[in-house]
């Protein structure tokens, strides 16, 4: 069954997007992802327009990560004070990433762009994860291995305005929060994701915010700058497309549910290892598009 | 005697030469509208009509049809890649300043047989024509490439195209041919034109105007997105929250009973 996107100006099959919101709620469940940087791709690939696919997803990332950020609340996981220095970093970040791609599409680049960052920033996030895998399953098999204690005052730790985070037990600069908030708030904006595969680690090794609160708080997060970007796209660039996003999610949230209980059934070591060479494959395959001669070197746009 | 072969020669003369006006074709299609819906998925236009004649047909030159339906024309940037630093990046580009966004051509046989480059020229029938035309306008160096990837992008796409052999044409008198839109149509008003041809010359031409229009939900919602845009993005929002929750809560009360 064929549906006509209103703002993509394409048709499509129905069928095909809920296969594909559903397979992408699917890892999202499993690995307890956003599930952004999969879908994006994708959607470029099923020939969504780059901007549509984008600009829409801001809209699913909402929708997803706003039910979480709930539960979050109930169980008081949220630390609201460095939850408003990030975001007030994303929003600053958003807006500037919203005018970045406004460029860049004028330019012609922002195919480019968009995929120049996905190969590097999965390149990275991929390997780092895989490594790390490796290691704790390596620990775990020779048992009673040495846990590396983390550092509680790195570097950034003592800039100026120092802010007291109660929640996290940190005393700290808002600098380093605030600039992590802009820069996801780019990669949101550009990439079309949430950016929470990029925060967490951050939030973790930079800031040393305690694993506990650091979910809720990125969630609190995103779902708020996720909100702000797709407000800013639809009245920038006019890229959001409601049917479209509706059909995804009806797809992604099936696919979560089923993902949530694969996910308890395998290990979480061996979860971590099929993430971390989901991730890789993604950014070689795109790595290949960069380098290999394309079949038509042309390209039209209007 | 002379005289009489002046007056027979007279007589004949002006009916020879209007011999090829008084062939007058008369056209019909069979939707004048097309409405994009929800469901859209592309739709097939019959076009059909008849040759109007006073005299006899003449039996020398064939007679051949030439149908074509143009979409909206738009201007296009078309974009070269080129190595840089090892990767591929869009480097030269040029900006065609108009090519209709579809292109659809049906004829009796074909086209270089039975069209005339001079008339091709005057009445913009083929393809290139109908591009080159545009982008020679513009006057840039190499713009043939550029154009001629434009033409060959959207063949790929089934956006331009072209069947010799696809009118029907019965007696030298009635015609038909089916077109086929395709699901990606671009809004606007599309034109039909039906060119009758004899050796290589048109001798009359119709034309007529489709109406490709969003009704319904997709002329709602595109209408809001650009008239309205920030009602649009909040609204956006509140229902794919609204859908994820009521979904996740759904999924949750199935589980616990």
């Amino acid at each position: 069954m064929q549906s006509y996107l209103p703002i993509a100006e394409v048709s499509v099959s129905i069928l095909l997007l809920l296969g594909l919101g559903t397979t992408v709620g699917i890892l999202s469940g499993m690995f307890g992802v956003g599930g952004g940087f999969i879908l994006t791709p994708l959607l470029f690939m099923i020939g969504i327009p780059p901007g549509v696919a984008v600009g829409t997803q801001g809209n699913l990332i909402v929708a997803s990560s706003f039910s979480g950020m709930l539960a979050h609340l109930r169980r008081k996981t949220v630390d609201f004070r460095m939850g408003l220095v990030l975001l007030a970093g994303g929003l600053v970040g958003s807006a500037l990433g919203v005018r970045l791609f406004h460029l860049l599409t004028a330019l012609g680049q922002v195919d480019l762009v968009i995929k120049l960052a996905y190969v590097l920033l999965l390149g990275i996030i991929g390997a780092l994860m895989m490594v790390e895998a490796l290691l704790a399953l390596k620990r775990r098999n020779s048992k009673g291995g040495t846990r590396t204690k983390r550092k509680h005052h790195s570097w950034v730790h003592g800039w100026p305005i120092k802010v007291r985070f109660r929640t996290s037990k940190l005393y700290i600069s808002a600098i380093p929060p605030f600039g992590i908030g802009v820069m996801v708030g780019i990669l949101s904006a550009i990439m079309g994701v949430g950016g929470g595969f990029l925060m967490l680690p951050a939030m973790i090794y930079i800031l040393g915010m305690p694993t506990k609160v650091v979910v809720g708080t990125s969630l609190f997060q995103i779902t708020f700058m996720s909100a702000f970007t797709t407000v800013l796209h639809a009245i920038e660039n006019q890229t959001v497309d409601m049917v479209l996003a509706f059909v995804l999610l009806i797809g992604g949230v099936i696919g979560a549910q089923i993902g949530t209980r694969i996910g308890e059934k395998i290990r979480a070591d061996t979860l971590r290892i099929l993430l971390a060479a989901m991730v890789l494959s993604i950014s070689i395959k795109l790595a290949f598009e960069l380098v290999l001669m394309p079949t038509e070197l042309f390209s039209l746009a209007y | 005697m002379i005289r009489i072969l002046l007056a027979l020669f007279l007589l004949a003369s002006p009916a020879h030469a209007s011999e090829h006006a008084s062939e007058k074709v008369i056209a019909g299609l069979s939707q004048n509208r097309v409405a994009i819906t929800a469901n859209f998925d592309g739709t097939g236009i019959l076009i059909f009509g008849a040759v109007k004649r006073e005299a006899p047909p003449p039996t020398t030159e064939p007679l051949d049809v030439i149908i074509a339906v143009s979409g909206p024309e738009r201007p296009v940037v078309v974009r070269k890649k080129a190595r840089v630093l090892g990767i591929w990046v869009n480097k030269e580009s040029r900006t065609v300043s108009s090519a209709p966004s579809f292109y659809a051509i049906a004829s009796t046989g074909p086209l270089p047989k039975i069209l005339s480059k001079s008339e091709d020229l005057r009445y913009k029938i083929t393809i290139p024509r109908m591009v080159a035309e545009k982008a020679a306008a513009d006057g840039l160096s190499n713009i043939d490439e550029f154009a001629s990837a434009v033409i060959r992008i959207r063949q790929h796409n089934g956006l331009y195209t072209e069947k010799g052999g696809k009118v029907n044409l019965a007696d030298q008198t009635l015609f038909d041919t089916q077109i086929a839109l395709p699901s990606a149509l671009v809004e606007g008003d599309y034109k039909a034109r039906v060119f009758l041809l004899r050796d290589g010359r048109v001798i009359d031409d119709f034309s007529k105007t489709i109406a490709v229009r969003k009704v319904g939900l997709e002329r709602w919602i595109y209408n809001l997105a650009h008239e309205r845009p920030l009602i649009y993005g909040l609204l956006s929002l509140t229902i794919a929250i609204l859908a994820g929750w009521l979904a996740s809560t759904i999924f949750r009360l199935l589980k616990l009973s």
